[in-house]
């Protein structure tokens, strides 16, 4: 507990009547790589703006290095925020925008320019220094904003999705940048994404939340392998979720067949939900099949084939490099390592079944979703 | 969208080119050739050397202009900056009310001022009633024909001029860059001294443009509120061109114009300048 950097207890956030964090509870240890991952709306930006100092808890306290700083205001914590569009100050060139901190603290010019200078090295920017901040790049501007926070030397940053306006390769490029940036400077910093590849590919830890509500807390590996319920294993990674029976421990019973598992604990006869990757799903000829279906649709994506395969009228996604053909009958075999047995919640029957679009193409054509990441910000 | 050609491009601007021309280039030409010239057609310089006579009418008009623009500079910030942070609808409403006189004419505007600053106007005849009642013999305040009611009567008409372009770069700003400079330690004044002033420099120089420009000029508000007792240069001018104190003599006027012309430019060319200043030219492109 001693080094815990943030402590969030009891959190509860309502904005217009919808709670938007519910009794919220999370601890951050020092120099940790933490993400709030989730779908918008979730409430990740809006933790993050708490810990920032930008929003007041209705309910709970805010702890920071074991001091509760509910009503501290934002220029007063140990705390920068990169923001989502960068922010910066237009008006000012990029010596100035990475000085701008230091000045209002009354550093000495030497000083300032000795870490102007370091914190441009450290972004990959030397030599930009009088640079007009409307000639750079977006990548070369979230750099800019990333060395202003670092220059005041905070004990967390904070990130809200910042590579989000980045395109694709640009993007993986800063996710290790700044994953060696971290890493270098022995900071806590807390970054907040939708983008679960991101999420698993930087983070120490990871928080998964939906509808102001922590679902998961773990590292990216358990995170994956062993998802706490139906809304994890579907938002982290692709996953078919079916309804099962734990027979008894390491046994268990779905889509009418009995398979071993590496699951105990559960009661006899409990009704579970089962979570099975695409890629840990071999496809065998018909007889040998431990499930058996008809293949309806087949896409290539490059490194695997994306094959939907029907199961007794449930749809199952498998991920294979052999290429299989719509209307062939085939046999699924699937080791008991790869089958994850979790409890049944609130989330049961909701994902996990590739019949449909999937729940990211239902948001894009949601109108409301763009309205719900504007009232989480 | 698609470039328009030139030919295109020619033909939608030429109504707008045709009238300039005709109304501003030619009236411009006009005014610098009778500053030039005598009442013969001959070249002069002695219209521009008349002007001397002039010096102490140039210096009130920009003094009671120039505290006329700060003035309003100081009531438009606060404001713009409050409005700019209400609610969309509020926002819309507050902007409607500040535009609002300027539904009337300018004209009518002014001659109400008259009626409520005069000594037998509005407020002295309220006041002196109120004092009449406790049974003390007032005689009123002189409030009319003096250097105070002219700028209030500039900047009562120009204030909407300083509030709206303030108001619309304070709206452009950016709210989390406010959040960013409050992030990095910036209280209240340090945001407002390092990030809002300069970022809204643009608006508050096109404001004391817009309201510098007319109140140097004007020559309706002197007259109706400052009774004659104060002559502004663009009352010389008038009197120049109508000859309502003297002989008439475009040249003279022309020249007084031109001059007025010539200091706006000069005062838009240092404002320009700050703004620049504001914005350093972004040295290598990438």
């Amino acid at each position: 507990m001693a080094n815990n950097i943030i402590d969030l207890r009891n959190i509860s956030v309502t904005f217009d009547g919808e709670q938007i964090l519910k009794n919220l509870n999370l601890q951050i240890e020092d120099k940790e790589f933490l993400t709030l991952l989730g779908p918008s709306g979730c409430g990740k930006t809006t933790t993050l703006r708490i810990i920032a100092g930008f929003l007041q808890p209705d309910s709970g306290d805010v702890i920071f290095d074991g001091k509760l700083i509910n009503g501290v205001p934002a220029h007063k914590r140990q705390v920068n925020t990169i923001f989502q569009r960068y922010a910066l100050f237009t008006h000012l060139n990029v010596f100035e925008n990475i000085a701008f901190g230091l000045r209002i603290k009354k550093t000495p010019e030497k000083e300032i320019k000795a870490t102007v200078t370091e914190m441009l090295n450290l972004v990959n920017l030397k030599g930009f220094e009088t640079r007009n901040i409307n000639t750079l790049s977006g990548g070369q501007q979230q750099r800019v904003a990333i060395a202003r926070a670092l220059a005041v030397r905070p004990r967390v940053l904070l990130l809200d999705e910042p590579l989000g306006a980045l395109d694709l390769k640009l993007r993986k490029d800063m996710q290790n940048e700044l994953k060696n940036i971290q890493q270098r400077l022995g900071i806590t910093f807390i970054y907040v994404t939708h983008d679960q590849e991101e999420a698993l590919s930087m983070s120490d830890k990871i928080v998964v939340m939906n509808n102001g509500v922590i679902q998961q807390i773990g590292t990216p590996i358990d995170i994956y392998n062993e998802p706490e319920n139906a809304f994890v294993a579907d938002f982290i990674g692709e996953s078919n979720i079916v309804d099962g029976v734990m027979k008894e421990d390491f046994i268990c019973e779905f889509s009418g067949a009995t398979f071993n598992c590496l699951d105990k604990g559960f009661g006899k006869n409990e009704a579970v939900d089962v979570v099975v990757r695409p890629e840990d799903v071999d496809v065998v000829p018909f007889e040998q099949g431990m499930l058996r279906g008809t293949v309806t649709s087949v896409t290539f994506k490059g490194v695997h084939f994306e094959i939907i395969v029907d199961i007794g009228g449930f749809k199952w996604m498998i991920q294979s490099t052999d290429e299989q053909f719509v209307g062939d009958n085939i046999g699924l075999y699937i080791e008991p390592d790869a089958i994850h047995i979790m409890k049944k919640s609130e989330y049961s029957g909701l994902y996990g079944d590739f019949s449909s679009f999937s729940e990211e193409f239902d948001e894009l054509s949601d109108v409301n979703a763009e309205q719900e990441e504007q009232d989480d910000e | 969208m698609n470039k328009l050609s030139s030919r295109t491009r020619q033909a939608l601007t030429a109504p707008f080119s045709v009238w300039m021309a005709i109304f501003v280039l030619v009236p411009i030409g006009l005014v610098v050739y009778y500053a030039l010239t005598d009442a013969t057609g001959g070249f002069t310089l002695s219209n521009l050397a008349s002007i001397w006579e002039y010096r102490s009418t140039y210096l009130v008009s920009i003094e009671l202009a120039l505290v006329a623009t700060v003035i309003c500079l100081i009531m438009a910030y606060p404001l713009a900056y409050s409005i700019s942070r209400m609610k969309a609808h509020s926002q819309s409403t507050m902007v409607l009310l500040v535009m609002l006189p300027m539904w009337m004419n300018f004209l009518i505007r002014t001659y109400a001022w008259m009626t409520i600053l005069e000594d037998t106007g509005l407020i002295n005849t309220f006041i002196k009633s109120v004092l009449s009642l406790v049974g003390y013999e007032f005689e009123g305040f002189s409030m009319i024909n003096t250097n105070g009611a002219i700028v209030l009567g500039m900047v009562y008409n120009f204030l909407p001029y300083m509030i709206l372009p303030i108001y619309t770069v304070l709206t452009k700003i950016d709210h989390s860059i406010i959040e960013a400079a409050r992030d990095l330690g910036a209280n209240g004044f340090h945001i407002f001294t390092k990030v809002l002033l300069p970022q809204s420099i643009p608006g508050i120089i096109s404001g004391i443009t817009m309201v510098f420009v007319p109140a140097v000029s004007t020559f309706v508000i002197s007259k109706l509120l400052g009774g004659g007792m104060t002559y502004l240069i663009g009352d010389v001018i008038e009197n120049y061109f109508l000859g309502n104190t003297g002989e008439v003599n475009y040249n003279v006027g022309a020249a007084l114009s031109l001059v007025l012309m010539i200091l706006i430019l000069i005062s838009s060319g240092i404002m320009n300048h700050f703004d620049k200043d504001v914005e350093p030219d972004g040295g290598a492109k990438k």
